[in-house]
């Protein structure tokens, strides 16, 4: 019995064909190869006239510390910013593209862009791929119709929410708002409240670590407050330096 | 000749030969976290009453925290079946020791070594008692905290965790912990921790007892419920500007 192979073209959406494919490698005994990941704590919050968002500021690959001072709040429109944890790929390729497809969308309409409209695109995009796009979003912005504070998670759910954290350092920072939270913040005490719980994941979870990233939106106006807080800094530095006494190089003549 | 009793176990060693069945693979009925301070009189414990089956809030009326002797308090999570054999274990260490009748008696440090040896050799074994203690007296004036897992990892502070409590707990702990803190503000520290593992962690419930033990002996307080928070305007009206969100 012969078995021609015909190329079916595909019929859209995507395609799981790869995906069985590397699960059978890896019960072959493959190692699938590390992503550079924001093992991470993000955070959003509302307070009163805005959203501050807040992050930390470690990629790590595996165990060790990739970039010592990433930036994980990205940009998305000028009122709607949107910080990423998970696979750092793929927060930034999605971020990118929904901004880029906000960009249009307000050449088109001739208006601002809105939060929920952001909210829609990055949803349908994850979940189309199933997951299988490792990105977990905290998104926030003030458009025409208020403050908003979003959570988006891989698999494409999404929650509104008064306060939000997100990535490996979540429950440390999610316990100082448990702890900490009011409604009717002022922008001094949000920043304060966003900094700390920043510090808690940077301090208490490993995946998490070095300095604290804020943005704060309000209405008709942002403030991105890039290493706003330095909890980590290199505080020795050898006052000889690193040189070497004259006879240390041995040369090997054979 | 005097004879210690101490707790071990042959029959294992024996039956591996045969079958496996006969070691603790998953736990069944669990305890979840167990938070306890040092203060100025001694060492404060906070821990719920539940008791969950997988899933299922099976029982809602478990002590998880028991004083031992005179001058320890024992805490655990996890399976709530080893934890009682552990209490057993340590009636019998107990018993014996009275029995030498002369007048010492065994504080928190040697206890803490006892089940961390215990909770070793199980461990080795590959049949452990699945739960995570917390050990707190005072001897002597000398208040004493420590914890020992399941694998036998032991080691004593100034405030532990256990469980959730490790991730949530913790950060708390470490900002607003500090030497001699005051029965009030150690329990407003202890509740500010339940509450959040309240609101965070699926199998705690609202029913938690505070246990103390000073100089003068142990006190574990009466069930009693805490106040929750639950009147943010974003959950009264989640999808207002969103219509049709979620």
């Amino acid at each position: 019995m012969s078995q021609s192979t015909v190329d079916v073209p595909p019929k859209g959406g995507f395609s799981f064909d790869l995906c069985k494919r590397n699960d059978m490698l890896t019960q072959k005994g493959l190692k699938a190869p590390s992503f550079l990941k924001t093992g991470t704590t993000i955070v959003g919050l509302i307070f009163k006239d805005g959203v501050i968002l807040g992050a930390d500021t470690r990629a790590t690959e595996g165990p060790i510390v990739a970039d010592k001072n990433c930036e994980k709040i990205h940009y998305m429109a000028p009122n709607i910013y949107c910080c990423g944890a998970g696979t750092a790929a793929d927060t930034e390729a999605v971020t990118d593209m929904v901004s880029s497809q906000l960009r249009l969308h307000r050449y088109q309409t001739g208006r601002d862009s809105r939060v929920i409209t952001a909210l829609t695109l990055l949803k349908k995009h994850l979940f189309s791929y199933q997951g299988h796009v490792s990105a977990a979003l905290v998104l926030g912005g003030v458009d025409i119709t208020g403050p908003h504070l979003h959570t988006i998670y891989p698999h494409g759910s999404t929650d509104t929410l008064p306060f939000a954290t997100m990535g490996s350092g979540s429950l440390a920072a999610m316990s100082v708002f448990e702890a900490k939270y009011k409604e009717g913040l002022t922008r001094d005490e949000g920043i304060k409240l966003v900094a700390e719980s920043i510090c808690s994941g940077i301090f208490n979870d490993l995946g998490s670590g070095s300095n604290v990233d804020i943005c704060v939106i309000t209405k008709g106006n942002k403030e991105y407050l890039r290493n706003y807080m330095e909890p980590n800094p290199r505080t020795y530095v050898s006052s000889k330096g690193y040189s070497f006494t004259k006879k240390t190089e041995v040369l090997l003549l054979h | 000749m005097t004879t210690f009793s101490v707790p071990i176990d042959n029959g294992d060693s024996m039956k591996i030969a045969e079958e496996e069945s006969q070691r603790t693979l998953y736990p069944y009925v669990t305890g979840t976290s167990i938070v306890a301070i040092k203060y100025k009189d001694g060492v404060l414990m906070a821990s719920d009453m539940g008791g969950s089956y997988g899933s299922t809030l099976r029982y809602k009326n478990i002590e998880r925290v028991k004083a031992i002797g005179k001058h320890s308090l024992l805490g655990a999570s996890g399976e709530i079946s080893d934890f009682q054999e552990i209490l057993r274990y340590l009636d019998e260490l107990t018993l014996n020791d009275n029995m030498w009748d002369d007048g010492n008696s065994l504080g928190p440090k040697e206890i803490h070594n006892y089940l961390t040896r215990v909770m070793y050799n199980r461990r080795n074994k590959f049949n452990p008692l699945w739960n995570t203690l917390v050990l707190g007296g005072v001897k002597n004036g000398k208040s004493y905290l420590g914890m020992v897992s399941m694998i036998g990892v032991s080691f004593e502070d100034d405030h532990v965790a256990t469980g959730f409590g490790n991730h949530l707990a913790r950060p708390i702990l470490r900002d607003e912990w500090h030497a001699d803190l005051s029965f009030e503000d150690g329990v407003k520290l202890l509740e500010k921790c339940m509450r959040v593992l309240l609101y965070r962690d699926r199998s705690a419930i609202n029913k938690l007892q505070i246990a103390k033990i000073t100089e003068e002996g142990v006190t574990v307080s009466q069930p009693y419920s805490l106040k929750t928070y639950w009147e943010f305007s974003s959950f009264h009206n989640p999808t207002a500007g969103a219509a049709g969100s979620w």
